[in-house]
């Protein structure tokens, strides 16, 4: 049973690609039946991909021996594009966590969805995402990945923008396409490389033919490569400076940013890297660049995040801010830890972002945190979800984010120290803006006008699975030996090192008790630490800027350089072109001035002409005689 | 004819009294110049034809001359002037009919309203 | 087989218009129905063609020779390879989807169908012509029709469609005028005894074309065709020209007209004078370059949506040139499937482009707005053309631009470089535009407008079908044009060492 699903596992992206083309052209607009097919196909794929998971433990598929089918896509001259299915741990484990996560978003949009008219396109859209992100984890060479990836955008695209009739939406889609289409570019020249240098994209292939090449000619062009892809992640998994999409994409309904921002579109660059990490960890300066895009992007978010108070975006620099972990890791050498983290992060994360979805639905749409509170009465199942999502983000052991978390640290430790620190921080800062997003919206007295109430059961259940995924999947990923399935070199002994987890354990406590001491007891006035703080509380509450940077940079280097072209265009192009017509036209003129229709002017042109062919033959004759008057 | 600035009163005494060749030639030149001024600058088909007839008729001239001045005359230039007067009868027949013509058809000759030619 | 395919697919469109000249005027539902069938035949058997051409055994196919003038050498040749077969697709299919853009024409429509049909009928002619003369024959037919069109049926915006139209013909018959000094000399070079195009690469492969006549001919060659094709700085002809055509002309125009430059250079520019194209290709990447990024910042600018796709083809264009100028199997493979691709994706463009205008009389961006909440199918007509020409995959434009960039990149790595940059910038004007025109707050001033159906509808099923059939499949495309481009090589491979412009082979 479980090799049917691993030689069917073609089947995991496809059975979610037939129910978008089934929904598209037919049901659309029979959003029950769309919801049906969607759920179906969901299903289908979930329990393909717990039975490749299944054949991947008992066969055993290891790291060093994959399993591989492909099939040929295109052929150009004599290069051979490939589409297929690579399965090994890594990929199982991935595929678990997106069909998982997908499933239960798509449950509870069900009931998230349920009044929206645009229900049966919603469902055809996340199919055709959970697709994309699926046959993105399977790909085989790095063309199947980009064809994907670039698939991963177009769905977000299409759902971000869903509520096509809000201008909001419709720029935070165009943005999030864009802003990943610049991170594309890098990546797509680092493909076109790796095929000119190697001569092939397969991912096996490029790993068996890496050590020689590096033992051959050395690491110079390989280390371009190697950052020019990684561009393609800075840009998919919201790294600075391209992270400016990501909290923009909350303007799409909250389960697609439960989708984007827990399993599909921003792990895909983390996974990108994993993936090819045969590459990047053979390149240490590539490597000491991942780790520290990822170490700093990790603090500025979070950073960030401390001021906001729109609930989603909050939570939105959060997956920043965790993504910029899992880069961490991957940069200071650890696959292990870093798809460890992807995992119970994505778990944690969905149920937030899903809380959020809940609550927000529950406040007919209001997201300002600070207008919302006392929501745990109203909402106690939701409340409690929440909790255990703040909890396990923030690491709080036995949760699921303090063993991911705590294998980071101690990865970052052994790597470097300013790392570890800024990772550290990161940690304690992540732990204080996820304890005032609990404590602002749930504590506290309820508001006069408040409607909120508990949601319904579609919406509710997969609140609880997530919850308890968050609970278990950080000490059963411990404790099962994640990281004898998940790995690259040789295998870490897994160890909590108390000193490095104490101290983290400790600095989350403390968050908590100042967040509880500010927002709760209300000891200190968060009014009079902001404005303590000054220019740093500014510069956090507006983001430190960048959009407005970029919004400068557009406009001038594009669209006033594109003015300019066309000024360009028109007046000297075609300045040339009417130029030339207008003296073709000019002098038509002067010489139609001798056919005006008048005969009298015809016979003085005539004559004209006979008088000067006259002269022409005199001065003729008398050249030829002058010059060769000799020889007559 | 030689260098003009060597010119004595004898040779223009001998240009003056012996009529030659160059003579006759002369008039034909100012007759034709006449009938092309005429024919530029009369603004009625009529006098344009009448025109057009003075410049024939210098050619002519230019004929008889020239047979009278050959070698061996054989009256071949009498015989092309007779012919060309011939011709120019027809063609001021026609002429003048179309003058009627658009005369009839316009209610003007004058050339400079028949400027239809061009398209 | 007995019936002669390739001429039936010609005649086809010659017959309808002949029959619609003997249909009274008013019966406007006889000639357009004779329009669409005659088309429907057409595509049919190509599409026969195209599925019975043996991709293994290459070459020409489906063959016809009548001698015609014997005294020049002139041949009544047709036949198809690798190169013409997806070309000839791409006409017949967008014929048929610019028959039905028309369905609704009030003005005149028998001289229209009639003038549409020559077009056709000549477009066709240039890409199954064997013969180089039948070639210019069928090329100078062309360019009449799109002239009265442009005048009767076009639309003044910014430009008058006086203008424009005489702007299109003139550059037109200007590149003609070139394209014809250089085939004639290439007629008298290689021993005026034939416009056999295979006896022609015959004369050239055995050295009766010297290199310097190769490199003199070619410039002619590449003014013609590049011209045809938008070349900067010979482009300026096409955005205003599209604009002020009528719909189905700006398919056709933009669709495959400008094909036959690319389609030229291959057939004749790099078969027939192989030195010549070698000397001049770093010149044609420069200026591929620069048609790829500077038509793409124009088109950033721009309000008008016909203009906007008109910048975007000379921008696609640019990387079919590139691809040429590269000069090996896989960019050269890339450059005709670019050539197919941006001919789909552009006509399915202009035929929805069309649909609004004909209905709002509206092309403006900015008066447009939130057209999706009324035209949901207009609405899947824009986002797959507007997606397919940003280069996603799974549609048709994803796949040769890969091909393209992975064969010109070693070759000339900043053209290429700046060229890729292209794909951020396509995204930018694309989504623009897309953005403004269907999304957005809805607009009641456009609730009365029907959305697609019936003949409106065929445009974008027909062409909607090409653009994912081969995006999801490429090799159903590839696997044509390899077959047409594997005979290539061994040539390819000689020019490698061959001088070029910038001086010894490299």
């Amino acid at each position: 049973m479980f090799d049917f699903a691993l030689t069917h596992a073609w089947l995991i992206p496809l059975l979610p690609a037939l129910a978008f083309l089934i929904i598209g052209l037919g049901t659309r607009q029979d959003k029950d039946t769309s919801a049906k097919i969607a759920i179906t196909m969901s299903a289908l794929s979930f329990l393909l991909a717990l039975g490749v998971a299944g054949a991947v433990i008992t066969r055993p598929v290891v790291m060093a021996d994959p399993f591989v089918m492909k099939t040929l896509w295109a052929k150009v001259g004599d290069i051979e594009l490939f589409m297929g299915v690579l399965v090994d741990p890594l990929t199982a484990m991935m595929l678990f966590v997106v069909t998982t996560v997908a499933l239960l978003v798509q449950i509870y949009s069900v009931g998230y969805m349920a009044h929206d008219p645009g229900a049966g396109r919603f469902f055809a859209f996340l199919s055709l995402f959970a697709s994309s992100m699926l046959g993105l984890v399977l790909s085989v060479n790095f063309m199947q990945m980009y064809a994907f990836w670039e698939l991963v955008g177009l769905c977000s695209y299409l759902l971000i923008g869903f509520y096509y009739y809000k201008d909001s939406a419709r720029e935070a889609a165009k943005k999030a396409f864009i802003t990943t289409r610049i991170g594309d570019f890098g990546m797509l020249l680092g493909i076109l490389l790796v095929q000119l240098t190697f001569g092939t994209l397969d991912f096996l292939e490029l790993k068996a033919l890496l050590p020689t090449y590096i033992w051959e000619t050395g690491g110079g062009i390989l280390t371009v490569i190697a950052l020019l892809l990684f561009i393609g992640p800075i840009g998919k998994s919201g790294q600075f400076p391209l992270h400016v999409w990501l909290p923009d994409a909350m303007e799409g309904p909250t389960p697609v940013s439960a989708l984007i921002h827990a399993a599909t579109m921003v792990v895909a660059g983390v996974y990108l890297v994993g993936r090819a990490y045969f590459l990047f960890s053979a390149l240490p300066v590539v490597l000491e660049v991942i780790a520290w895009v990822g170490g700093f992007t990790a603090i500025f978010a979070a950073t960030i995040a401390i001021t906001q108070r729109p609930f989603k975006r909050i939570l939105a620099y959060s997956t920043i801010s965790q993504l910029g972990y899992m880069m961490l890791a991957l940069g200071v050498g650890s696959l292990t830890a870093s798809m460890f983290h992807l995992m119970t992060h994505a778990f944690f994360k969905a149920l937030l972002f899903l809380c959020a979805g809940a609550v927000i639905e529950a406040m007919h749409e209001e997201a300002d945190i600070f207008k919302m509170g006392g929501l745990k009465e109203r909402m106690p199942v939701t409340f409690r979800c929440m909790t255990i999502g703040v909890l396990a983000i923030a690491g709080v052991p036995p949760l699921a984010g303090f063993f991911s978390k705590d294998a980071i640290l101690a990865a970052a430790a052994e790597v470097s120290t300013p790392l570890y620190i800024l990772a550290t921080v990161t940690a304690f800062l992540t732990a204080f803006y996820m304890a005032r997003l609990l404590f602002v919206a749930f504590f506290g007295e309820v508001k006069p006008d408040c409607p909120a109430q508990e949601t319904n059961a579609w919406m509710r259940w997969p609140l609880v699975v997530l919850a308890a995924l968050s609970v278990v999947s950080g000490v059963w990923g411990h404790f099962a030996g994640f990281g004898e399935w998940v790995f690259h070199g040789p295998i870490t002994e897994e160890h909590i090192s108390w000193q490095i987890a104490g101290t983290s354990v400790a600095l989350t406590l403390l968050a908590f008790f100042l967040a509880y001491e500010i927002y709760v007891a209300k000891r200190w006035s968060s009014y009079e630490i902001s404005r303590r703080l000054g220019v740093l509380y500014t510069l956090s509450y507006n983001k430190y800027y960048i959009d407005e940077i970029y919004t400068v940079i557009r406009n001038t280097f594009v669209d006033k350089f594109g003015a300019v072209l066309y000024w360009f265009d028109l007046h000297i192009v075609d300045g040339i072109v009417n130029g030339l017509a207008r003296f073709t036209g000019g002098l038509s003129g002067v010489l139609g001035l001798a056919e005006n229709g008048q005969v009298q002017r015809y016979v003085t042109v005539f004559y004209c002409g006979a008088i000067a062919l006259v002269a022409y033959s005199l001065v003729f004759a008398w050249l030829v005689l002058s010059v060769l008057g000799g020889a007559f | 004819m030689t260098d003009p600035f060597s010119l004595t009163a004898m040779d223009i005494f001998r240009f003056a009294t012996h009529i030659g060749l160059t003579h006759y030639l002369l008039l034909a030149a100012l007759l034709f110049a006449i009938g092309l001024f005429g024919l530029l600058t009369r603004r009625g088909i009529i006098p344009a034809l009448m025109c057009v007839e003075l410049m024939l008729n210098a050619v002519n001239i230019n004929l008889v001359a020239f047979n009278h001045y050959l070698p061996m005359p054989d009256h071949s230039g009498q015989l092309m002037a007779i012919f060309s007067i011939a011709v120019a009868a027809a063609e001021i027949a026609i002429g003048v009919a179309l003058a009627f013509r658009v005369y009839r058809d316009r209610n003007t000759v004058n050339l400079d309203d028949l400027d239809h030619l061009k398209g | 087989m007995g019936l002669p395919l390739l001429s039936t697919v010609l005649l086809a469109p010659l017959l309808a218009a002949l029959a619609i000249c003997l249909l009274p005027r008013e019966s406007r539902d006889q000639i357009r129905l004779i329009a669409a069938g005659a088309m429907t035949l057409a595509t049919v058997l190509t599409l026969y063609a195209y599925a019975a051409y043996d991709t293994a055994a290459g070459g020409m196919q489906f063959t016809e020779s009548i001698p015609w003038i014997t005294d020049l050498g002139v041949t009544y040749a047709l036949g198809v390879d690798g190169i013409s077969l997806p070309m000839l697709l791409l006409t017949d299919v967008i014929g048929l989807a610019s028959v039905f853009s028309s369905w609704n024409i009030e003005k005149r429509p028998k001289d229209f169908f009639v003038l549409l049909m020559v077009l056709i009928a000549g477009v066709t002619g240039t890409f199954i012509a064997r013969d180089l003369f039948i070639f210019l024959l069928c090329y100078e037919v062309v360019v009449i029709p799109i002239y009265i069109m442009v005048l009767i049926w076009g639309s003044t915006k910014r430009v008058p469609k006086e203008y424009a139209g005489i702007k299109l013909t003139i550059f037109l018959l200007m590149g003609s005028a070139f394209m014809l000094v250089g085939v004639v000399s290439l007629f008298l070079e290689a021993g005026g005894q034939t416009f056999d195009m295979a006896a022609l690469v015959e004369a050239s492969r055995t050295g009766m074309l010297s290199e310097d006549f190769q490199i003199f001919a070619f410039l002619l060659l590449l003014l013609g065709f590049g011209s045809l094709l938008s070349m900067f700085p010979f482009h300026s002809w096409s955005p205003d020209g599209y604009a002020g055509a009528p719909t189905a002309v700006s398919m056709i125009h933009a669709g495959v007209l400008k094909k036959i430059g690319g389609y030229g250079l291959i057939r004749l520019g790099l078969l027939v004078l192989p030195l010549g194209a070698k000397f001049w290709a770093p010149l044609i990447a420069a200026l591929a370059m620069i048609n790829v990024m500077y038509a793409a910042y124009i088109a950033m600018v721009q309000k008008d949506l016909k203009y906007i796709i008109g910048y975007s083809s000379v921008s696609h264009m640019g990387y079919v040139l590139l691809g040429f100028a590269a000069l090996n199997a896989v960019s050269i493979t890339g450059a005709i499937a670019n050539m197919v691709a941006h001919g789909i994706m552009a006509s399915l463009f202009f035929s929805q482009i069309g649909y609004i205008y004909e209905r709002t009389h509206l092309r403006s961006v900015p008066e447009l707005a939130g057209l999706a909440h009324h035209l949901p199918r207009l609405t899947v007509g824009f986002m797959l053309a507007g997606l397919a020409s940003v280069g996603l995959p799974g549609l048709i434009g994803f796949v040769p631009e890969f091909t393209i960039f992975v064969g010109t990149l070693s070759v000339y790595p900043v053209c290429a470089f700046l060229a890729i940059a292209g794909i951020i910038f396509s995204a930018l004007y694309i989504l623009r535009m897309l953005a403004k025109v269907l999304f957005g707050p809805r607009v009641e001033r456009f609730a009365a407008v029907p959305d697609e159906q019936g003949a409106d509808l065929v445009p974008l099923l027909l062409l909607g079908v090409f653009l994912v059939g081969f995006g999801l499949f490429p090799e159903l495309l590839m696997g044509v044009i390899r077959s047409g481009v594997t005979p290539l090589e061994p040539l390819l491979a000689q020019l490698s060492g061959a001088p070029t412009l910038l001086g010894g082979g490299f």
